[in-house]
């Protein structure tokens, strides 16, 4: 095999692993839209408030210090602690969980029975809330995640790579952060997967997800159920902000990877947990693929920034429910 | 002669079956939507043990009150007594974990989920373990989860469905996906079952299976049941009393044949002449 080839198997294996991230961020979406028809626009800026949440706690940043040095005309900034990885990832989790019982004591209960487009602009509102709210409580600086999640090329698969290819191969750069990344959101993926079909609450999630009146017949409270199912959002937000984070510093554009998510919500279907996965995937595969072999050779380079929309539109006009989606008909 | 109901607190029935006293009470019901009266002043009781018919035609409000004892409307006025206290406003998700499960006309189950996960939903309510122990699932969210299969596994050998376990319900016939939606409701062990029209849109076989597993459900369980129905003949079989609806209000009340020879119901079903 010529060293192209293994070049070609190098952009495979990052564009399964983009796509893994990507499937990560999908399926908090998919999640929250399965149990309770909301699209939920937020989403993208939950994993920026989680990935801001944990950095804070973890550096002992004085929540409000802003407001706080305004009111008081003090100048405190820190705590003066550091918080480990670990202890830092379950209080962040901790305020994820107090959010999504916050926002269906004060949002979701109100709009109970409301049209999907209200439900939406309700969660565009929550969101420029939720930025603002983010930026007033940790400050708008970049920062940086330090959880000892390594950086960088990784050694050991570029040496015993290399072997692959002939003299112009040097062994696949992958990176170990990547890689990392890819196995927790392999295991997290798994671990959702797993809970929702063995579990009692579980059950009672995809019961809410398939019928309300049927779900509440057998006893099963929709605000409980929704308090669940936005924790559990939160905590994928969480995975998906320190890994995206990890990556490029926590800022705004952290919320910005919601935009990514909507392609392959498009490719796999709304509805569909395994539809995110395959989808995030393809996404992932496809604009690797496509910016290796068409974009970067005949046209320019930078096909990676479109891609994913043009094929998603592609694939709305075949399948518009997506690879996975319930088929939707209505009866005239 | 007068039915032995009306006076005695319990009777016995003429299959030997025994009748308690009364389990749930509507008082008065009113229920308007808008400017609609759906059920206009209606009373009547269910006691323990017998197989209540509320019988009508379409649109008689039957189906109304129904919504009315499971919690998804609430009555203007009237008052609802369920085993001698006075309800609330109470969540049909509340009223659910007092023991009253329910049916659906138009089938409502978990379309995407096997006929065992349905039915396990129906086991919900029994089961306490917390998130966290489900999360690791092995000690007591595992055998939880194994003695609430057993109840399921029995239910599932009573409605003879057992091949069609890991079939996701979306794919049955419609028979079969009212024996499971029967099956998800006898689940919860409920004291009282509600069942939304059991047999519309059946055949004859089907009718006849749905008549004895009703009838075995209350025999063998000791199960109140209060069924839906606007097709008189398989009702009038296996009641024991009867309530018949006419737009929204009550127009009749007794044994089958009480209400079989009761004017009003026979103007109202063959649209007979007052004269």
């Amino acid at each position: 095999m010529p060293a192209e080839f293994w070049y070609g198997v190098e952009v495979l294996l990052n564009g399964l692993m983009a796509g893994v991230m990507y499937s990560l961020v999908a399926l908090g979406f998919v999640l929250i839209f399965k149990a309770s028809g909301i699209f939920n626009y937020a989403q993208g800026v939950m994993a920026l408030f989680a990935a801001q949440t944990l950095v804070g706690i973890q550096t002992g940043q004085i929540p409000f210090a802003h407001i706080i040095n305004v009111v008081l005309g003090t100048d405190v900034h820190h705590f003066g602690w550091h918080v480990p990885a670990l202890l830092g990832l379950v209080l962040a989790l901790v305020v994820m969980i107090v959010f999504a019982i916050l926002v269906e004591k004060l949002v979701l209960k109100h709009l109970v029975n409301q049209e999907p487009i209200i439900l939406f602009m309700a969660t565009i509102g929550l969101a420029y809330f939720m930025e603002g709210f983010g930026e007033l409580m940790w400050g708008a600086d970049v920062k940086r995640i330090e959880i000892g999640l390594p950086q960088g090329g990784n050694a050991w698969v570029e040496e015993n790579t290399a072997f692959l290819g002939g003299e112009d191969f040097y062994g696949f750069y992958l990176d170990t952060l990547d890689i990392v990344a890819t196995l927790i959101a392999v295991a997290l993926v798994t671990s959702l997967v797993l809970f929702s079909q063995y579990t009692k609450t579980g059950r009672a999630l995809r019961a809410v997800a398939d019928d309300h009146q049927a779900a509440l017949s057998v006893g099963i409270s929709l605000r409980t159920i929704w308090v669940i199912v936005w924790s559990i959002a939160g905590f994928v937000a969480l995975v998906a902000g320190v890994m995206w984070g990890a990556k490029s510093g926590v800022q705004f554009s952290l919320s910005l990877i919601a935009l990514k998510a909507l392609p392959v919500l498009m490719l796999g279907g709304f509805t569909s947990i395994p539809g995110a996965i395959i989808g995030g995937l393809i996404i992932g595969v496809g604009e690797k693929m496509f910016e290796f072999l068409i974009g970067a050779p005949f046209l320019g380079g930078a096909t990676e920034n479109w891609f994913a929309y043009m094929l998603a539109l592609i694939f709305l006009i075949f399948r518009p429910q997506g690879l996975f989606g319930e088929k939707i008909i209505e009866r005239v | 002669m007068t039915h032995p109901v009306m006076q005695e607190d319990t009777y016995t029935t003429p299959d030997g079956r025994k009748i308690g006293g009364v389990v749930m009470e509507m008082k008065n019901i009113t229920l308007r939507f808008g400017g609609v009266t759906a059920i206009k002043d209606i009373s009547f009781d269910i006691r323990e043990g017998e197989v209540r018919a509320i019988i009508g035609p379409n649109g008689a409000g039957k189906s109304s009150m129904l919504n009315v004892i499971n919690g998804f409307y609430h009555p203007q006025e009237g008052e609802v007594w369920f085993r001698g206290e006075k309800r609330g406003p109470m969540k049909p998700y509340q009223i659910a974990r007092q023991g009253i499960a329910r049916t659906f006309q138009n089938i409502a189950l978990f379309k995407g989920m096997s006929t065992l996960d349905n039915i396990m939903t129906g086991r919900l309510i029994h089961m306490n373990t917390s998130i966290a122990s489900q999360a690791f699932w092995k000690g007591p969210a595992e055998s939880e989860e194994i003695a609430n299969r057993e109840r399921v596994e029995k239910i599932i050998d009573f409605l003879e469905i057992q091949t069609i376990r890991k079939t996701p319900v979306g794919s049955l016939p419609y028979g079969l996906q009212k024996r499971v939606e029967l099956g998800r409701a006898l689940a919860s062990d409920p004291s009282l079952l509600l069942l939304d029209e059991p047999m519309a849109g059946m055949n004859v076989e089907e009718k006849e299976d749905m008549s004895r597993f009703i009838l075995d459900v209350n025999d063998e369980f000791g199960t109140t049941i209060a069924l839906i129905e606007h097709d008189m003949g398989v009702v009038m079989d296996i009641s024991d009393r009867v309530v018949v609806m006419d737009y929204g209000a009550k127009i009749g009340d007794g044994t089958p044949d009480e209400v079989r020879k009761n004017e009003k119901v026979i103007a109202a079903y063959l649209g007979v002449a007052h004269d």
